[in-house]
């Protein structure tokens, strides 16, 4: 291939793709073994290594583009994993058009908030071993997207997961962080039950779980059981992306260092749900009732996750909220490929991408906020920020604009899309997405307020000011991310997702220009704006939050009783239980044994009574025992 | 005759042992330690001679001819790997408990070095063992060793633990016998001359008279009392509370292997039959102890105690492999063995290292010990990752194999053993939430002082390393496991599991 | 049956129940033992009368053992009951609680 005047061989760029994930795999090996040696640079390591696999995606992405449509998706085989008899699984790559858009926003976005990192960790005495965990969850997260197997995108799968994790409970010391942490895995671990189950399906029907097979031979496996690896596929996105009914732990996992959630709770690793079922779009096309369940489970949680985003005062829990609520639309899409048609699922993966640069600006400009008011996060202590923190203000109101999809801003096309595509579904399905619209301007709408406008209540003794360039700098790239990102891809995307969101002969138009229901939506958006100005921006806000018996608030400030419900249905039945299982061992199992062994001492001390110690007597018995033998053995001759 | 290398690499430990008898003292260590790593080098040495012939290593011998007993040792896949696992893990714990003495009592190192050399030394023969009668022998003689590693170097109430332990022991063990001795009568019957040798008895005495439900029940019971299933696992969590951690590592990691090794050694080899008819029990019990050991896991007050009711529930993941009779569950149970020995040695060690900082084993005695060690912390997070199947740690390769192989035959068993996977979850994340995060309380901060020295960094990291390198490349392992596996479904005559669409797409 | 052999297993037989009441009504340990002795020598008695009736050597041989565990047995009873002597200055062996636990 010809470029200019350097040649180079594309081949050769995809053979070693692998390098992706080994270069900040290994950079968080060496971090963490033997990072102790140059402590106090050890974060550059990770931020090359995060931009080095950033280079080697932008490098492959116009390698891409530069090759015809058709050669552009290509299984590169690294080596033999698994050989288990009735199957092998063998370890590959698969680089097309879905996995390198997903390669670019992780690595770029990545790379971005690495940066950030810097700043914001600079006072963190553990701050080497923050950046060890940030290129372990890049390296797993590239895994996850670049596998060309499930039981290989598994490893990431759970590789990102442990990353979380780490992460959420980075600041171990504090016992919320732990538990949060923890949560986080183990309802991780719900989901990935699911994940395993259909690869156990796949397995007994197929004898592979490579996509190349399982899609080929889908046709082949009874309708039954293809709807139930839908189910298990749908579980295991719930479980990732924070979807009803596995979404508790979302709002828990902000307890991590801030740029922990802008990139992995809100840009990255909760859309893996999404990817699962764009990839898996050949199931879901034989599967329609699990298409009409993803759907059903991306309304709940649009309003679910609003729900909470319009109650809650902790800003950052605000902005989880909104991510469920997000990747709702974008599980909406992905569900409504199988039933209107695959291009929905190229307008799930915009409005992943686009949602991935301005929340994840929205979150570095929420930590921004932190960073200036010494780690505070109820908005209720905000006001009046736009003049201390200029940029992290004007950065932050890009994003906002996006959000709520003001035209020409990125949230404005990708959402526009979804919404029309939930109306060309269903009349409801569509009012439906158009509401959460409107909520989602509303609750945008409160937070920026709260926290910019209105008058300052600030905590005695903080005084705000502007963060350092290192963290500005990623605050602005991102910023005009959100505002041309739409604009960049919206006629792009349709076709370079061709052969995912493409019917053969059939060409979808773009529309630039509103339609009827991209009016409405507008209309929608500026009431809910509207609504939330009229409610925060006239009157003082009380610094600590009113008393309210508006059963909305109460229910939305319990997490749409997302953890009451946890908890009585799991988590105190499996405790009990546990409780339980150690007495009973301790006290009835074990103590039955012992009884045996008891009761065996208490029959020898009865016994041992005729031991009398008298020899003489002993030779009696033995003499008449002899004679009972003899008398015996008599009686059986005669007999 | 070729060098008989197995009757050396059996012998070779029993030879340490018997020359530590003598007064040797301070060298004792490392004589022990010398011994352990010959053995471990005559392991290395019949892998490739392994891999070139499998059956090269074999070795019969007459040893009583009027009842059929032979000196015959020999290995297939899932013996190789089980012998290199004991080779590896004996010097391992030598080194890991390089300064151990009795508390109160007159018990040294070097008797603990002889222990553990003898230990390994009948464990080698067991796994090597042709011939029932000298499994019988070894497995009976296993112990003894065992019972004084427990109640010479243990806790308080060590010598109840100990006598728990050989009690359990001997009630399996005496049980077998009979089925022992039943062998030798009806291998006549159905051969025409005694014999014991595994091979040459195959499948005739199965399925041809209620006996044969009698031999085969009788070993089964002595099997799931070693290989702790619930309701007679109980011995188990009360020994691994009262021995020292490397006694501990012994004793899951090794001797209870025994027990889903003879299941599949025994029970599956010799009575195809009657073990798929006694299929759907098993599978139930194996449930039952997965289910029930990950609960008293997340239940548990004591740190040590925990660990045993992990391997109780990991201990049912392999006897629901063995019983799925797919070559896929059968293959991740034998590499089950092997992995849940490295993952449990890790797990055992490092909880070891931290409770002797801490003089305490009690969950509650912990708290914030992440601050004032972190690399011990960080090292009880991996080896607890390993306990929990983490993908790109060895277990996960079996456990995943064990779950994809019953759910080829029996979907319901998989989903209620997957359950067990979260459970697992709970109680590794459980533990170190409450031992290792949240602020440092006083205690802790006072008696936790220093951080891992480097011969325990290489303790708990060596074995990591081997879990996540034979989680990265499990066909190190599975390249002899799965043949094996394979095998013996042929030789017990049952059809693998078959994917209806399994043929090949062409690329 | 043979004459003589009848005459030999009568006068066993007698030698025998001597022994047994012997041991039976005697408190002194020593001729307790003398007793067991007279048993033994029935039953040596026995066997050689036997095995001179059939012709074989079976029981014979099974004399010389009975004979050489009979000795063994002297060695180790007679050092008993002198040890025991020593301790107690009694050779009966009614001395309650000498073999209680």
């Amino acid at each position: 291939m010809e470029i200019g005047t350097l040649t180079f061989d594309a081949t050769g760029l995809y053979q070693y793709s692998w390098l992706l994930i080994a270069i900040p795999a290994l950079s968080a090996l060496l971090l963490l073994t033997f990072g102790p040696l140059f402590d106090r640079k050890a974060h550059w390591l990770g931020v090359f290594a995060s931009c080095a696999s950033c280079g080697y995606a932008l490098a492959l992405f116009y390698a891409m583009l530069r090759t015809g449509a058709a050669e552009r998706a290509v299984d590169v085989p690294v080596a033999e994993w698994i050989s288990a008899g009735s199957w092998t699984v063998s370890f590959g790559l698969q680089i097309d058009q879905l996995s390198i858009l997903f390669a670019l926003l992780i690595t770029t976005v990545g790379s971005i908030i690495h940066i950030y990192s810097v700043g914001y960790m600079a006072d963190d005495p553990r701050r080497r071993r923050f950046f060890a965990y940030l290129n372990l969850f890049i390296a797993a997260m590239l895994l996850l997207v670049l596998a060309d197997s499930y039981l290989t995108l598994f490893v990431g799968w759970e590789g990102v997961g442990l990353a979380s994790y780490l992460l959420i409970g980075f600041w171990q010391h504090k016992p919320s962080a732990a538990a949060a942490a923890k949560k986080a895995f183990v309802m991780n671990r719900i989901g990935d039950l699911g994940l395993t189950m259909a690869m156990f399906s796949m397995f007994a029907w197929c004898g592979s779980v490579s996509f190349a097979d399982v899609f080929a031979k889908v046709d082949g496996i009874d309708p039954g059981w293809v709807t139930a690896i839908g189910f298990f596929l749908l579980l295991a996105a719930c479980g990732k992306s924070a979807q009803v009914p596995l979404q508790a732990w979302l709002l828990d996992a902000m307890e991590g260092p801030t740029p922990v959630s802008a990139l992995i709770h809100a840009a990255t690793m909760v859309t893996a749900g999404v990817y699962l079922i764009v990839r898996s779009n050949a199931i879901y096309a034989l599967a329609p009732v699990a298409s009409v369940a993803v759907v059903i489970v991306a309304l709940v949680t649009i309003f679910v996750g609003a729900w909470i985003g319009c109650s809650k005062d902790d800003i950052k829990k605000v902005l989880a909220g909104s991510t469920m609520s997000q990747i709702g639309y974008m599980m909406l899409a992905a569900g409504l490929g199988a039933l209107i048609g695959p291009v929905a699922y190229a307008f799930a993966i915009f409005h992943l991408l686009t949602h991935g640069c301005f929340k994840a600006n929205m979150f570095l400009g929420a930590g921004s906020v932190m960073h200036a008011t010494d780690g505070d996060v109820d908005m209720r202590h905000f006001g009046a920020l736009r003049k201390a923190l200029p940029v992290t203000f004007l950065t932050f109101a890009c994003g906002y604009l996006a959000i709520i999809g003001i035209p020409p801003l990125a949230g404005y096309f990708s959402k526009d899309h979804i919404v029309e595509a939930a109306f060309e579904y269903h009349l409801g399905v569509g009012l439906a997405a158009l509401i959460g619209a409107g909520l989602t301007a509303f609750y945008m709408t409160r937070l920026l307020v709260m926290t910019f406008f209105g008058k300052a209540r600030w905590v005695e003794g903080v005084h705000p000011h502007e963060s350092p360039k290192i963290m500005t700098i990623p605050l602005i790239l991102l910023a005009l991310a959100s505002i041309g990102a739409g604009v960049a891809l919206n006629a792009w995307i349709i076709d370079w997702m061709a052969p995912i969101s493409a019917v053969a002969g059939e060409t979808h138009a773009v529309s630039w220009m509103p339609t009827p229901i991209g009016i409405a939506t507008l209309a929608t958006v500026a009431l809910g704006v509207l609504a939330a100005i009229w409610l925060f921006g006239r009157c003082e806000v009380p610094s600590t939050p009113p008393q309210t018996k508006n059963p909305l608030v109460i229910v939305g400030r319990r997490d749409v009783f997302g953890d009451v419900i946890n908890d009585t249905l799991v988590v105190k039945p499996v405790m009990a239980l546990s409780t339980a299982a150690d007495v009973v061992d301790q006290s009835g199992l074990d103590r039955m044994w012992n009884g045996l062994g008891k009761g065996t001492l208490a029959l020898s001390q009865l016994t041992r009574k005729v031991q009398t110690g008298r020899v003489r007597s002993y030779a009696l018995v033995t003499v008449l025992g002899a004679l009972l033998v003899g008398v015996l053995l008599l009686i059986g001759q005669l007999g | 005759m070729t060098f008989p290398l197995l009757t050396c690499l059996g012998l070779l430990p029993i030879i340490g042992a018997a020359i530590l008898i003598l007064p040797v003292r301070a060298a004792g260590k490392w004589i022990g330690l010398g011994f352990a790593l010959a053995t471990l080098g005559l392991a290395a040495a019949a892998v490739p001679v392994y891999l070139g012939d499998p059956t090269a290593l074999t070795q019969t011998v007459p040893w009583i001819p009027a009842f059929g007993a032979y000196w015959a040792l020999s290995v297939d896949g899932m013996g190789l790997t089980m012998v290199l696992l004991t080779a590896l893990l004996t010097p391992l714990v030598l080194f890991a408990e390089w300064n151990i003495t009795g508390k109160g009592t007159k018990w040294t190192s070097q008797a603990f070095a002889a222990l553990v050399l003898l230990l390994e030394g009948l464990s080698l023969l067991v796994f090597m063992a042709d011939d029932i009668l000298l499994f019988y022998i070894c497995f009976e003689a296993t112990l003894i060793p065992m019972y004084f590693l427990i109640g010479g170097f243990g806790g308080e109430r060590r010598s109840q633990a100990a006598l728990k332990f050989l009690l359990f022991g001997l009630a399996g063990g005496l049980i077998m016998l009979v089925s022992v001795v039943g062998i030798g009568s009806f291998s006549q019957q159905a051969i025409g001359a005694p014999t014991y040798l595994i091979s040459q008895i195959g499948v005739s005495l199965s399925g041809g008279s209620t006996w044969a439900w009698v031999l085969m029940l009788c070993f089964l019971a002595a099997f799931i009392l070693k290989a702790p299933m619930v309701p007679v696992h109980t011995w188990l969590p009360t020994a691994a509370e009262e021995a020292t951690p490397g006694s501990s590592v012994l004793m899951v990691g090794i001797l209870d292997k025994i027990g889903t090794f003879g299941m599949i050694r025994i029970c599956l080899t010799l009575f195809p039959v009657e073990s798929a008819a006694i299929a759907p029990v098993m599978i139930v019990l194996a449930l039952v102890s997965i289910i029930y050991g990950a609960l008293a896991a997340i239940g548990s007050k004591n740190l040590l105690r925990l660990v045993a009711y992990t391997s109780v529930s990991h201990f049912g993941f392999m006897v629901l492999g063995i019983y799925t009779f797919t070559s896929v569950g059968l293959g991740g149970t034998m590499f089950y063995q092997v992995n849940h020995g490295f993952s449990t040695a890790a797990l055992f060690l490092v909880l070891g290292f931290l409770i002797k900082r801490r003089g305490s084993a009690n969950v509650a005695d912990y708290g914030g010990v992440q601050s004032q060690a972190p690399i011990l912390s960080g090292a009880l997070l991996l080896a607890g990752l390993s306990g929990l199947a983490l993908p790109g740690m060895s277990t996960f390769v079996s456990e995943f194999e064990v779950l994809a192989g019953s759910w080829s035959r029996y979907p319901w068993a998989a989903i209620v053993a997957a359950l067990g996977t979260v459970l697992a979850a709970v109680y590794i994340l459980l533990m170190y939430q409450r031992t290792m995060t949240g602020p440092a309380t006083p205690e802790v901060e006072e008696t936790i002082t220093t951080d891992l020295t480097l011969k325990e960094k290489l303790v708990a990291f060596g074995l990591a390393a081997v879990v996540i390198i034979l989680g990265l490349i499990p066909n190190l392992a599975l390249s002899v496991i799965t043949p094996t596996a394979q095998e013996t479904l042929t030789q017990i005559g049952v059809a693998d599991h078959q994917a209806p669409l399994g043929e090949e797409v062409p690329a | 049956m043979n004459p003589t052999l009848l005459a030999v297993v009568t006068l066993a037989a007698v030698l025998f129940c001597i022994g047994l009441v012997g041991v039976l009504i005697r408190r002194n340990a020593l001729i307790i033992f003398m007793c067991v002795e007279l048993m033994l020598n029935a039953a040596n008695l026995l066997f050689v009368a036997f095995a001179w009736a059939h012709g074989g050597l079976d029981g014979q041989v099974a004399a010389f053992f009975v004979m050489v565990v009979a000795a063994a047995e002297v060695v180790v009873g007679l050092s008993i009951i002198v040890a025991v002597y020593r301790a107690r200055r009694t050779t009966s062996v009614d001395v309650p609680d000498a073999l209680r636990l």
